[in-house]
Formats: structure tokens, sequence, C-alpha cells
């Protein structure tokens, strides 16, 4: 279960001349959830859009699955093992399913009934399986778009603030399957929040970004209850750290 | 008004009566265009899709490129063609066999290209850039290659791309500068809706006139109908 399928090293990623993340080293590992905590503009979106290779570093390696990642060298099979649910879902303007079954028909495949119905119960959208996408609530939305994220069957799953702003009852669900999801396929989850309790009850290490570098990479539990950096205990106990 | 009267009387018994003559301006003008159409659609989707989905130097000087192309004056473009095709112009003395000659159906439909292909890309160009420019990155992260993102983005803004085509088309029919002096206006070959109307009101034909200004018309309003129902279906 320790395999390493990202590799970081003296990342940086840099946007109009701000560098807007520096990290000297970062692993993931197969298999875990790891939730990228910090306040706003600490980098988290930025790593998750490295990590889903929509963007490059401009500066150090980051390697996945041993293949250092550069732009026009990961093949697309590769780039296809990993995909991001982002924050405000961008649905298609077609029916749910079709919305769902998206990432098949990329991939020339056949859609796969059964998978479609076994994500919509999992979702609680069955009964809107053929409703047009943009009739959805925005917590209905965001679970077709984790259905549709989970359909490929991806090897690392990005979460970037899935939950930031739906009701109790959505972020409950979309918690359940992802935490399902990742003990039944073994899928690697990284999720971003600013939601300390959700990093808590979902992640099992937690990284602390601060401006763009990482201040603590540590388990769950040492991470909240005996954090080395005097910047994470801060941060853990809800007090703003800049 | 009482011509009229008789003329909208007589041109529509022309018209249901199948005249021959007139049928055959309408097929015409239904070939020069429909083929212009189809080559101008061939042309601009692609390049206004291009256009509206990637950041590029030099972007903007292209864009106010096809806005300007939008408002070209088909007399202008008759002149262009017509210096392009002419015997002593720049491309007729090539004898290249892919360059028509002028004062044949195919110089009209390079007329019409040009004049239309402006306005599909422009319109396809804003259809596209009206997607949520957050679809696209949601779209290459579940893996769609650059051809699949935009094949998936001009789907999504379909009703533009087909209301692009449609103002091409309205563009083209209506259009008599450019076929005029590309085409020549010769009977039973080059002769379309526009250039036959002049030609009748010249002569004094005010019932074949009326016969052919309404099949104009009703291609126009049926055009513009199209144009207006899918623009409100897309709101």
């Amino acid at each position: 279960m320790d395999e390493v399928l990202y590799t970081l090293e003296n990342v940086q990623k840099r946007y109009a001349g701000r560098t807007v993340l520096a990290i000297a080293q970062l692993q993931i590992r197969r298999g875990e959830i790891l939730a990228l905590v910090g306040p706003s503009g600490a980098g988290k979106s930025t790593l998750l859009r490295l990590l889903n290779f929509l963007e490059y570093p401009d500066a150090g390696t980051l390697a996945f699955q041993g293949l250092p990642v550069v732009p026009g060298a990961v093949p697309l099979a590769l780039r296809r093992q990993v995909t991001t649910v982002f924050q405000r879902p961008a649905l298609l303007s077609t029916t749910v399913t079709r919305n769902i079954a998206y990432g098949l028909r990329l991939r020339g495949q056949r859609d796969a009934q059964t998978e479609i119905a076994h994500l919509l119960e999992l979702i609680g959208l069955t009964e809107l399986a053929r409703a047009p996408a943009r009739a959805l609530s925005g917590g209905e939305a965001q679970r077709v778009a984790l259905a549709r994220a989970l359909i490929i069957q991806p090897t690392v799953l990005l979460l970037d603030e899935p939950t930031a702003n739906l009701d109790p009852y959505n972020v409950g669900l979309i918690e359940t399957v992802v935490r399902q999801r990742n003990q039944e396929a073994g899928t690697t989850v990284v999720l971003v929040t600013h939601n300390v309790f959700q990093a808590r009850r979902l992640a099992q290490r937690v990284v602390f970004l601060l401006n763009g570098q990482v201040v603590e990479a540590a388990d769950t539990p040492t991470f909240f209850t005996a954090p080395r950096d005097p910047r994470t205990a801060a941060f853990v106990r809800g007090e703003m750290v800049y | 008004m009482e011509v009229l009267w008789q003329g909208l009387v007589e041109g529509l018994r022309l018209l249901f009566r199948g005249d021959p003559y007139l049928w055959q301006i309408i097929g015409r003008s239904a070939q020069v265009s429909g083929v212009a159409l189809a080559v101008s659609a061939v042309l601009g989707i692609p390049l206004g899709a291009l256009l509206g989905l990637t950041r590029f130097p030099g972007r903007r000087l292209v864009q106010a490129l096809v806005y300007t192309g939008m408002g070209l004056p088909p007399v202008v473009v008759g002149l262009l063609v017509y210096l392009l095709l002419s015997r002593n112009g720049i491309l007729g003395p090539l004898n290249w066999s892919w360059v028509p000659e002028l004062f044949t159906p195919a110089a009209m439909i390079w007329a019409q290209v040009i004049i239309a292909t402006p306005l599909v890309i422009g319109f396809t160009m804003a259809a596209v850039a009206g997607v949520d420019p957050e679809l696209s990155r949601q779209l290459a992260s579940l893996g769609a290659t650059r051809f699949q993102i935009t094949w998936t983005v001009l789907n999504e803004a379909r009703l533009g791309v087909l209301v692009s085509l449609i103002a091409g088309l309205g563009s083209i029919i209506s259009e008599v500068g450019a076929v005029m002096m590309v085409g020549g206006n010769i009977e039973g070959y080059t002769r379309v809706l526009t250039t036959a109307i002049m030609l009748e009101t010249r002569r004094g034909n005010f019932d074949f006139a009326i016969a052919l200004g309404l099949v104009l018309l009703l291609l126009s309003f049926a055009i513009n109908l199209a144009m207006t129902q899918l623009q409100g279906k897309g709101k």
C-alpha cells in the first residue's frame, strides 16, 4: 500500500511573475485519501491542476507513476487515469445519464448501462436519469459531476472544494461515496478543502499549504493532535494564519 | 397600386403553374447559394471554433478582420473576385483547373463563399465563446483530447452554430452586387433570383419580377424566422 504515485521535488508554479506554488518535497501514495488544507491563495487548487496534468510546473520535477510530467510527454492513457471534480460543476446541456456517460464515450467505450444505473443509485438520482442537467440543483449537479468522474474508474480522484457550497445532506452523501470508492476500489483521493473538519472526517493524511509551500504533512491524528509546526496548530484551532 | 396587385396575382400564378423559366432561376439560386454555404460551413465552423476557443498572439487582430469581413459590401467582393478570375487578372492567367472562369456559376460561388464565410466564422466564434470556459477544463480533466473538447463545445453551442449558417445563407441568397459582377446574369446559366428581379423590373415585366421577389421574400422570411426561433431557444 505504500507505493508512491506522485513525487514532487522543488516544484514551482508562477503566474505573471508571482510564485504561487513552491513545494520542496511531497509524495502522494497509492490508495490514500490525502487532504490539502490551507487558506485561500495557498496554492491548493494550483497543485490539483498540476496533478491532473492540466498545467505543468515551471521548475522542479513532478513524476506520476515514475514518469516525469512535462508538456506533451504525458501519454493519453496515463492522463486518463486522473480526473477532477471541481468546486463548480460544468455539465453538458443534455441529460443526467449522458453527462455521466461522457467519459466512457471519450474513451470510445459503449455506455455501460448497469454501471450508470449503479452510479445513479449511489448518488440518489435514479429518478432524474433522463432529466436535463440544467434543471438540477447545485447539490444534484455536483453529485452528477462525481458520478461522471467515477465512471471512468480513475486511479486518482482529485476533489477541488467539492462541497464548498453545499448543504449538509449533499456534503454527507458525497463524502460517503468518496470514502466507499476509496475503500472498495483503492482509488487514490486528493481532496482540497478549507474545511478542516472535512479533512479530519475523510483523510488519512493531511498536508497544510501556506503561501504555496508545504508547512506540514502528517497522518490525520498527528496533524490534528500533535502538529509540529506552530502555524499548523494555529490553523487547526481556527486561528488565521498568514 | 393596380400594377402591384396584378403583378401579385400573375406572380403567384407563374409560381404555382411551375413556369420553367422561373423555376430554373430558383433552382440556380438554390444551387449557387447552397454550395457556397456548404463551403463556408466547412471553412468557417472550424475557424470560428479555433478563434473562439484558443488564445494566441494577434487573436484580436484576426477577430477585427473577421468582424470587418462580416460587413463586406458584396460589390466590393464582386470586384475582388472579378480581378482574381479575369483573364487579365491574378489567378485567371495561371490556367489552374480549380480556378473557375468569370461569368460561370462557379465564379458566383467563389464570391458568395467570400461573403458568407466571415459571417459563419464570426457567429460561430461568438457562440463558442459563449460556452462556459470552465467546461473545457473539466472536459480535459475527464480525459478529452483537444479535438474532443472542440467537438463537445461546438455541440454545446450547436444552436449558435446553426444561427451562423442561417445568417450566412441569408446574406448570400439576397445579395445582388457580387453575383451580377462575376456571374453576368446570363439567361439559363448564371441568372439568379436577385439579378433576374433587376432585369425584369428594367424590362417592365413587373409580374415576373414580383413572382421572383415573392420567392425571395418568402425565403428571407423563412430564414429569419428559423434564426429568431433558434436564438429564442438558446436563452
